[in-house]
């Protein structure tokens, strides 16, 4: 018997979320426990800004460059390479419980395995696999899947409708009459996807994720080694915890963010140093991407709203934060403690009112790119705790697992495993990390590369429908960890912006076979 | 209002391929996700994987200009245009487009993304694989 491995994920969740990282509004005593038995890392960035890119990198160790789910709506090719076939055939039992969102949510024909599936009410079904066989869906024995409300075929939805139809209408309406992202608002303040859910705790995708976790693991032999990757769908918009937990975090007593300027003139001569789209977005003239609301105007955002919006965020989080505990106890009592590696993350960010935004989109900056990220090895590894300050990519899951399990890393995965101190990562080489985005939608394209070294953060705007390709970012860590102050232009650091620029050219010139990029299926 | 296209080269006849696409009841057997499928004169009523029923008038179908247009007329579509058009490009060589026009947008995509698999099974069926 060798190291089971319990994989935790939340949706759109920033790094200053935790206590252990600073947070202030969400009490996280389960997370900042785990933290501090293990390796925290204080610098972990996604490989894309939204969920569906980012999470196909995680089970496949590669960027969206490679595995070809280059955008929100591009399904992962049916046989892409994935960590949990790899792991299913060193004999671990494998689930997905939660959000997975390998493949599109809207899909009215009903043509993605993981909403077929679903549909059918059965765990898995047979798929080629990447290595020419066929076998179970990307490698899960089991999925039981949910999202963020409880419309289409998913198995958390429908089995609210069976169960708990009363409670339906309690939920956000996540999109419009126009199938975009819903602008409405609701709550006290009006804040956009925000709605008091009158739905019982228990009942809510949260716990729900959690108990049906609890259940698989109560299923499996002890004998028996599993990877379970357990997938909250919070907390991500919409903002609609259970009515009954709101009163966790007033929100009128909940301070600004330190990087939402409650003057205008101020926040809009911050966006104004950024390359255009930021204006653009902010002013309404242009969304460039699905995920954010199409109706929505980023300046009409108020500084109530961002407190509002804030503070059901950290209810979300707390609840994440104790579902956590109960799947941790689970293990505890089975006397599984002492062989379960558990890893914490998520797959990108929230603006959360920085810069006067909510949402997220082709915008590289802490507020969406800085990750919660959290190793606590099995005890039986007796690893040391430490916090791991140099940069470090999502990218590098897929190999980490498979070194916890005692498995070679094959020649597809594209980063290596996680380093355990800063030492380690010195030595392997762990001195900075590529984030990506390219979208095309409507007729409008954006083109993004991004590279964070542990002093800068720097970003680059290829030719597209915005951006003439000689635009770009540029941020000093270490004098202006806001990132306020765009030094691209600055004459004199033309000798450093010649170094990110290599670095980001040596990424696009990688070795290593790719994908070819898929086809826009759906938005989301 | 969204407009989007997908074409695909086949290996095969242009009346080969007008015949896979141009039966409005054959629906089922080339577009992933329709399952089944009523026609009652120009009115076509399909049904998808998940049990969505969704009604369409066929506007064209022109065995010359090698033309099928139609569209669904669920009352979620402010507009919809859905065009399947076969070109020769030569004897045993054809293009079929196909075009999808829709208000909302975000339904032209998701109709469009559904296309894609479509012309995969009938270049499928035209080429007898």
């Amino acid at each position: 018997m060798g190291r089971k491995i319990l994989f935790i994920t939340t949706d759109q969740q920033r790094y200053d979320t935790l206590g252990v990282n600073g947070g202030t509004l969400a009490r996280t005593p389960v997370l900042d426990r785990l933290a501090n038995q293990g390796v925290r890392y204080e610098r972990c960035q996604p490989t894309s800004v939204v969920c569906m890119p980012s999470r196909a990198s995680m089970l496949t160790g590669q960027f969206p460059s490679t595995h070809g789910a280059w955008m929100n709506g591009v399904p992962l090719a049916i046989d892409a390479p994935s960590v949990a076939e790899n792991l299913h055939d060193a004999g671990y039992a494998t689930a997905l419980i939660g959000k997975a969102h390998f493949e599109p949510f809207m899909d009215p024909f009903g043509r993605f395995a993981e909403n077929s599936l679903a549909n059918l009410g059965i765990p898995t079904i047979e798929q080629p696999w990447f290595d020419g066989r066929r076998g179970v869906h990307r490698g899960f024995d089991y999925l039981e899947f949910a999202t963020h409300g409880v419309m289409g075929p998913l198995h958390y939805a429908k089995w609210m409708m069976a169960n708990h139809p009363e409670s339906l209408g309690g939920f956000y309406q996540v999109v419009d009459g126009d199938l975009n992202v819903n602008a409405a608002g609701g709550g006290d303040s009006g804040a956009p996807q925000v709605k008091y859910n009158d739905v019982p705790r228990e009942w809510y995708h949260t716990d729900w994720v959690a108990e049906r976790t609890i259940d698989w693991l109560n299923q499996q032999e002890s004998s028996r080694d599993w990877f379970c990757w357990m997938s909250f769908p919070d907390p991500h918009h919409p903002w609609d915890p259970p009515k009954s937990e709101i009163g966790r975090v007033p929100w009128r007593e909940v301070d600004l963010p330190v990087n939402y300027l409650e003057r205008a003139s101020e926040r809009e001569a911050l966006i104004d140093q950024k390359a255009r789209h930021w204006r653009a977005w902010y002013d309404g003239t242009l969304v460039s991407n699905y995920e954010a609301p199409a109706k929505w105007v980023p300046a009409t955002l108020t500084a109530d709203q961002v407190r509002e919006v804030n503070a059901l965020n950290a209810v979300e989080v707390e609840l994440i934060d104790e579902a956590v505990g109960r799947v941790l106890r689970c293990i505890e009592d089975k006397g599984w403690g002492d062989d379960v590696d558990v890893v914490f993350t998520t797959d990108h960010g929230e603006f959360q009112g920085d810069f006067g935004f909510l949402f997220k989109g082709p915008y590289h900056v802490d507020a969406l790119m800085r990750l919660p990220l959290i190793w606590r090895p099995a005890r039986v590894t007796k690893t040391a705790p430490g916090v791991v300050t140099a940069p470090v990519s999502l990218v590098s899951l897929a190999a980490t697992f498979l070194s916890v399990a005692g498995q070679p890393a094959p020649a597809w995965v594209e980063g290596d495993a996680l380093p355990q101190s800063d030492d380690e990562a010195r030595t392997r080489g762990h001195d900075a990390t590529v984030t990506e985005w390219d979208s095309s939608l409507f007729g409008v394209d954006v083109h993004v590369r991004t590279v964070l070294t542990k002093d800068h953060l720097y970003t680059e705007y290829a030719k597209g429908t915005l951006h003439e390709g000689t635009e770009g970012e540029l941020y000093d860590l270490r004098d202006d960890p806001l990132q306020r102050v765009n030094l691209f232009s600055d004459p004199s650091l033309a000798n450093l912006r010649a170094t990110l620029h290599e670095r980001l050219r040596a990424h696009e010139d990688r070795p290593g076979e790719r994908a070819t990029p898929g086809i826009v299926m759906a938005p989301v | 209002m969204a407009s989007l296209r997908h074409e695909l080269r086949i290996a095969a006849a242009p009346d080969e391929v007008w015949a896979v696409v141009s039966r409005p009841e054959s629906i089922p057997e080339w577009f992933p996700g329709i399952t089944s499928c009523t026609v009652d004169g120009n009115v076509r009523v399909i049904k998808t994987a998940i049990g969505l029923e969704m009604p369409e008038e066929i506007l064209t179908n022109d065995p010359i200009l090698r033309r099928f247009a139609y569209r669904i007329t669920s009352p979620v579509y402010r507009f919809h245009l859905g065009v399947i058009d076969v070109i020769e490009l030569g004897t045993n060589d054809s293009l079929c487009v196909y075009s999808t026009t829709a208000e909302p947008d975000t339904l032209a995509l998701i109709v469009a993304g559904g296309t894609v698999g479509a012309l995969a099974e009938i270049k499928r069926l035209a080429e007898g694989d």
